[in-house]
């Protein structure tokens, strides 16, 4: 089992004839996913061929989810663009959209988080999507470096993910999803570990946060009340200055709020153990694991 | 992108919100010249980009011309917690008969807008809120039906507000969307005894991601430090106070790099995120940057190999030291490979027998060796 993305998941790439969008649904393809359509306004009609598969491209994401029944959309459209290709895809009413794209501009994300409401699940922007190995991907997350197992895991960075991914490649992951450390996005820590809890396939979630926000101070609320399975954190940023953007567009400490410090404590004060480096972290889950499996 | 007091008042004044008459001056005698122009009392207000101005004495009434230079003559140049300033704002002296406030902001945690409205201003936002919570009214504003002069009025009314403030509220909410703001804030916001409504303070933060759509090319500040010279690049760099320098891929991961640097007791000297696909360019370009601060002792490259392989780092390393030439020898650098093809990557490194370069296979391993070299052991 897995959250949001799982091998039925059919999935549609808007902005595949890019050259990122045409080298990532490679990518995709070979970690199995079901990449069934490509979108690009004005060249639909064509298609791209992949080796193994080829992919008929479509002019608008209603026609693609039309003529595929695609349920889960990828994208990889430059910032400028990417408001139009959400707002797009969530007038099709397609369930899930993953906005990969760097740089887009916040009001666009509140815009298009307002439009989804309850009919599209957007994760994003600026994330590296999400991957249920062994399974399907849908974004930039390396298939390679781990394995289909049981842990559950959420984060805010990308490069943090692909860490711990690769530190318990040999225990192996139900879901990881990149949420995207932008200071408005669609998908929440809170949205995922909820999916997390109700998930049979996970045992334990890690959870990756960063400064900025109040996000990992909410999330630990949310567990104190709701999860029951164990739950192992990182923050990163102890040691950014305040009022300095380290990075993601929300990663900053503004005045006494957003700290690393404050995050841990919150996380610490209701029972989620927190590493002080990503290899402890993958420690500490090591040792909260093998609890929740028996 | 934060925006100075007279930035802000700029747009304001395009939105169509009042504010006082007046220009900014870099020297006192242009101060003089403008206190004249205005033919009244004026203030004299530091430009910094910081909070508690009127406290650090950064703000000053002047009577006329001779006062007003005198007055910019003692501003101009003060040092405001760490940020020096460098212009002042001259504008006619406008005497408050009520003070409030008013902003509206993104909602990070809801994912959406807010307006903050309150019939006490003139104090920090945050002391408002500390002391009497209850005296700011906050209102979710929906992103797509936005502040229609409706909102305003209801926004104006319960927080106490005149009645002729809901218009100034309307425009200043105009200003978060057509500017792509994060914040508009004005604080106070007054009513005179002739009963206008003044924007008597403005700040600003614009989103830099839209930067696309809008000519923002006048607040750009290039002062010839290594941070501008690292953003010329396209690297994201932000300086920091210790010897340590730090490379890797990734926010996440690299602000993670300075917190294990710092638990193996050192300081790091700087955050330097090379992004996704660290090519052998970028790489000397990030490795430039970091020689290029002198209280840099020791550098620590850390990559975990994503979609980028480990082998084309390494070689982007091996490059990037040959680019560099004699300036990449003098101080060790520390380098971590892990991931996808890391024994490769880790391989090349060591076939190029570099004499700065060191290797260690695990993140906290090198952090320590990093820590060590800056200390001289």
């Amino acid at each position: 089992m897995a959250i949001f993305l799982t091998k039925d998941s059919r999935v549609l790439v808007q902005g595949m004839t890019g050259a990122e969008g045409t080298r990532h649904t490679a990518r995709m393809l070979a970690a199995g996913t079901d990449v069934t359509a490509g979108v690009t306004p004005g060249k639909g009609g064509r298609s791209v061929d992949f080796g193994e598969r080829t992919v008929p491209v479509f002019g608008s994401v209603a026609e693609a989810v039309e003529q595929t029944g695609a349920d889960v959309s990828v994208v990889f459209v430059p910032p400028r663009f990417t408001a139009s290709a959400v707002e797009e895809a969530v007038a099709a009413r397609v369930p899930l959209c993953v906005v990969i794209t760097e740089g887009v501009p916040v009001h666009d994300a509140v815009r298009f988080r307002a439009l989804a409401g309850g009919a599209t699940r957007v994760i994003g922007p600026n994330c590296p999507g999400l991957i249920s190995p062994g399974q399907s991907s849908a974004g930039i997350i390396p298939a390679d470096i781990t394995s289909a197992g049981r842990i559950g895991l959420v984060s805010k960075s990308g490069t943090l993910t692909y860490q711990l991914m690769y530190e318990l490649r040999d225990l192996g992951f139900s879901t990881a999803v990149g949420i995207g450390g932008d200071p408005v996005i669609g998908t929440t820590h809170i949205d995922c570990l909820q999916a997390f809890q109700d998930d049979p396939g996970t045992d334990a979630i890690v959870m990756i946060g960063e400064i900025g926000g109040d996000a990992e101070e909410r999330a630990a609320a949310y567990i104190a009340a709701n999860v029951t399975k164990p739950v192992v954190a990182y923050v990163a940023g102890f040691t950014a200055p305040e009022g300095k953007t380290m990075g993601h567009a929300g990663a900053i400490v503004s005045g006494s709020s957003g700290t690393a410090q404050a995050k841990k404590e919150a996380l610490e004060a209701v029972g989620v153990r927190v590493g002080r480096t990503p290899s402890e972290t993958a420690r500490l889950m090591r040792s909260v694991l093998p609890k929740a499996a028996s | 992108m934060d925006l100075y007091e007279y930035q802000a008042k700029e747009l304001f004044g395009r939105h169509g919100i009042p504010v006082p008459a007046g220009r900014t001056a870099a020297t006192p005698a242009e101060a003089r010249a403008i206190a004249a122009g205005l033919n009244a009392p004026v203030v004299i207000k530091a430009q910094v980009k910081t909070g508690g101005r009127g406290k650090a004495g950064g703000i000053r009434a002047a009577a006329g011309p001779a006062a007003a230079e005198a007055e910019a003559a003692r501003v101009i140049g003060m040092d405001i917690k760490g940020h020096t300033a460098r212009r002042v704002l001259v504008e006619s002296a406008t005497v408050p008969f009520e003070e409030y406030y008013a902003a509206f902001l993104v909602d990070r945690a809801e994912g959406g807008f807010l307006a903050m409205v309150s019939g006490q201003g003139g104090m920090e936002i945050e002391e408002l809120a500390a002391t009497d919570p209850d005296a700011i009214v906050k209102l979710p504003i929906d992103p797509v039906a936005g502040v229609d002069a409706d909102t305003a009025r209801l926004l104006a009314a319960k927080a106490g507000l005149p009645e002729q403030a809901a218009e100034v509220l309307e425009r200043l909410w105009r200003v978060l969307v057509a500017e792509d703001a994060l914040l508009v804030e004005v604080n106070p916001l007054i009513c005179t005894t002739d009963q206008r409504i003044v924007a008597l303070d403005g700040k600003v933060t614009l989103d830099g991601n839209a930067a696309f759509r809008h000519s923002w090319e006048d607040y750009d500040e290039r002062t010839g430090s290594l941070e501008d010279r690292a953003r010329a690049k396209g690297l994201n760099y932000v300086k920091l106070d210790g010897t340590v320098g730090v490379i890797g891929n990734g926010a996440g991961l690299v602000m993670s790099t300075l917190d294990v640097v710092a638990g193996a007791g050192a300081d790091p000297a700087n955050f330097l995120d090379i992004g996704g696909g660290a090519s052998a360019q970028v790489m000397a370009d990030g490795l430039e940057i970091i020689l290029g601060d002198p209280d840099v002792r020791s550098v620590l490259v850390n990559v975990f190999g994503g979609i980028t392989t480990c082998d084309a780092v390494a070689n982007g390393i091996v490059t990037a030291l040959e680019l560099l030439g004699e300036r990449g020898r003098g101080r060790p650098i520390v380098v971590r490979l892990d991931g996808n093809n890391a024994e490769v990557g880790r391989r090349i490194l060591s076939d190029a027998r570099h004499p700065a370069v060191r290797q260690v296979s695990t993140m906290d391993g090198a952090a320590e060796m990093a820590a060590r070299l800056a200390a001289g052991a």
